[in-house]
């Protein structure tokens, strides 16, 4: 426990774990997969996603438009290409900020104890009670639409699980010896938690960080379908917004609505995967033998 | 040990009602406080006439302190007061009371069912743990869980549409009249399998994955092993000694998670124009009827606070170590 591992060793010790676990690689593989067709999107989808046309209204999938087109003529191909860069964005940022602020209070409460921690878990336990798609679209409703207020809008209010669950962590850790020792040492508060703490929990907020950047992208595609988003961006969700509003669903065009669905679909399992296989990793008594 | 129990009971009635009090708190900030408000955002209205401005100003107490307007606010929340729908022109809570009993009508038979799916798949995965049937159950489970909620939804609708032909919206068929009850009843329940199949599935995926970790965990204590040692069949062991332990840690997952039960059920709710307190909520970011919205968040919120404050109650009185 008090040997030091170098950041590099303890990476690979790490995969060397990891990568035994089929569904997490199988997970990692897809996230991966999706990172490239969202950084090569404008080679992937070789026509322009804004381009409008009104003589291709609502066209069958076809050699040229391989999704078909929309209400307004643009070809869904580019569009379902270009949407992957949104939902990861706001995916990967919002759950940045949720982690973030979680894994602040998860640390503060845990380590200082008393009062403080009875305070700032009450308001963890009140921000799990409320239904946070709720709070998202009542706030976003009132906030409106752009990209950074949904990212903070999210973020900001999902992150109590990974409060609780940091909180538990450094409960158990700061009773190990060799915080003991540091703090008869005389370090200070602040360098007992970066440096002897939070290096422990950060395997916890990794997975916490999957779980949440799945959380992130349905919520955000839950929002903007619900109108709620900016519909303008082009985004998974906005694709399924304009298909459900411009009654391309209750019509059967299967081709509007079916692919950005599989899209989200996939990207939150590989996200699911990643995080729960992350937790076997680190919870021994889920590990299969 | 009785009045233990009644101790217990206090406590969680204080611990809701602070809960309340907060979320009734949040409600006012979101509305008043924030830049953008609502309540700015109506007197900027270039038609409204002064004396309009002074009648909404009286009715809501703008000229007064903040703090008097937050005492106004919850003496009239506290009367049942939640304003005028600015779409529908009646008050907020008449419109929220009907629309409350079509969402429990569709969340309750949906949740019990998943719940009940989610023991039984959750157990046989538990116990054959690491097998193919473990490995099938589980990655259901999570692609189940990882589904769009709406977009499963919409998936049904596109199966109906070219298979089944259920109808795809609404809870009875619009401007009927029914001869008996039976033919009523068959009609509800045409309208009712397509929402009540989408979030049951959605909810099933959730709660199987919590189910199986928790039963992995019971089952790798000590006094399975020991029982099992002694002999004792397989599904004796499991519905009498490992469910039961696993009972308690779900029950309190599972009020905690109601939350996302009321998310699915906004979005099944708005694919499928059910009546109730969800679809309304997308009506009303549609129509920016933002006292509806405003009264159907402190509604749905003051619920899950309640049914969770039923599940302590439950939790308390099946496991008496927690009324400590």
């Amino acid at each position: 426990m008090l040997e030091k591992a170098s950041p590099l060793t303890s990476l690979l010790r790490f995969w060397s774990i990891y990568s035994k676990n089929k569904l997490g690689v199988a997970g990692l593989i897809i996230v991966v997969f999706f990172v490239f067709i969202a950084v090569l999107a404008p080679y992937i989808a070789v026509q322009d996603p804004y381009k409008t046309d009104p003589s291709k209204y609502m066209l069958p999938p076809s050699p040229e438009h391989w999704f078909g087109t929309n209400e307004v003529g643009q070809d869904l191909f580019a569009l379902n290409i270009y949407g992957s860069r949104i939902s990861l964005v706001v995916g990967i940022l919002a759950a940045l900020v949720a982690v973030t602020i979680g894994t602040s209070v998860g640390l503060i409460s845990g380590y200082f104890g008393g009062i403080i921690d009875e305070i700032l878990m009450r308001i963890t336990d009140l921000f799990l009670v409320i239904p946070p798609l709720i709070l998202m679209i009542v706030v976003g409703a009132i906030l409106g639409p752009s990209l950074v207020s949904v990212i903070l809008i999210i973020g900001v209010l999902s992150w109590s699980p990974t409060a609780r669950v940091v909180r538990s962590m450094v409960l158990s850790i700061k009773e190990w010896p060799y915080v003991e020792s540091a703090r008869a040492l005389g370090a200070s508060n602040v360098r007992i938690i970066f440096k002897h703490i939070l290096p422990n929990v950060m395997p916890v907020v990794y997975a916490s960080m999957a779980l949440a950047t799945s959380n992130a992208i349905f919520s955000h595609a839950a929002l903007v379908f619900l109108g709620v988003g900016n519909v303008n961006d082009i985004s998974w969700g906005m694709i399924l917004h304009y298909a459900f509003a411009s009654g391309a669903l209750s019509t059967g065009k299967w081709w509007y609505f079916i692919p950005p669905g599989i899209f989200i679909l996939l990207l939150i399992y590989a996200f699911v995967l990643v995080s729960y296989s992350l937790e076997e990793v680190l919870n021994p008594r889920l590990r299969r033998i | 040990m009785v009045s233990k129990y009644v101790t217990y009971i206090v406590r969680r009635v204080v611990a809701s009602l602070i809960a309340i009090f907060a979320i009734i708190t949040i409600n006012f900030i979101l509305f008043r406080v924030l830049p953008g408000n609502p309540v700015q955002l109506l007197f900027r209205n270039p038609r409204l006439t002064l004396e309009q401005i002074k009648t909404l100003e009286a009715e809501f107490g703008l000229d007064k302190p903040l703090l008097d307007q937050f005492l106004i606010y919850l003496a009239n929340v506290a009367r049942g007061n939640l304003g005028i729908s600015f779409f529908y022109k009646t008050p907020v809570i008449n419109v929220l009371i009907p629309r409350l009993i079509n969402s429990i009508i569709l969340v309750l038979p949906a949740t019990i069912t998943a719940i009940l799916l989610g023991i039984l798949t959750g157990m046989i995965a538990a116990w054959k743990r690491a097998s193919k049937t473990d490995v099938a159950i589980l990655t259901t489970a999570m692609g189940l869980y990882s589904l769009p909620t709406f977009w499963l939804g919409g998936v049904l609708i596109l199966i109906s549409i070219y298979y089944i032909k259920l109808p795809i919206s609404g809870m009875l068929t619009y401007g009927v009249t029914y001869p008996d009850l039976t033919s009523y009843l068959a009609d509800f329940s045409r309208h009712f399998i397509l929402p009540y199949t989408t979030l049951t599935l959605v909810t099933y995926g959730e709660f199987t994955i919590i189910l199986r970790n928790t039963l992995i965990d019971v089952l790798t204590e000590d006094y399975i092993m020991a029982a099992r040692a002694q002999g004792i069949p397989t599904f004796r062991l499991l519905s009498k000694h490992a469910l039961r332990n696993a009972m308690l840690p779900t029950a309190s997952i599972i009020a905690i998670n109601l939350g996302l039960v009321v998310a699915g059920a906004v979005l099944t709710e708005t694919v499928f124009s059910w009546p109730g307190i969800g679809r309304l909520i997308y009506d009303a970011i549609l129509n920016r009827d933002y006292p509806v919205l405003q009264g159907a968040f402190i509604v749905v919120t003051i619920s899950v606070v309640l049914a969770n404050f039923i599940a302590d109650l439950i939790y308390g009185y099946l496991d008496p170590r927690v009324r400590r």
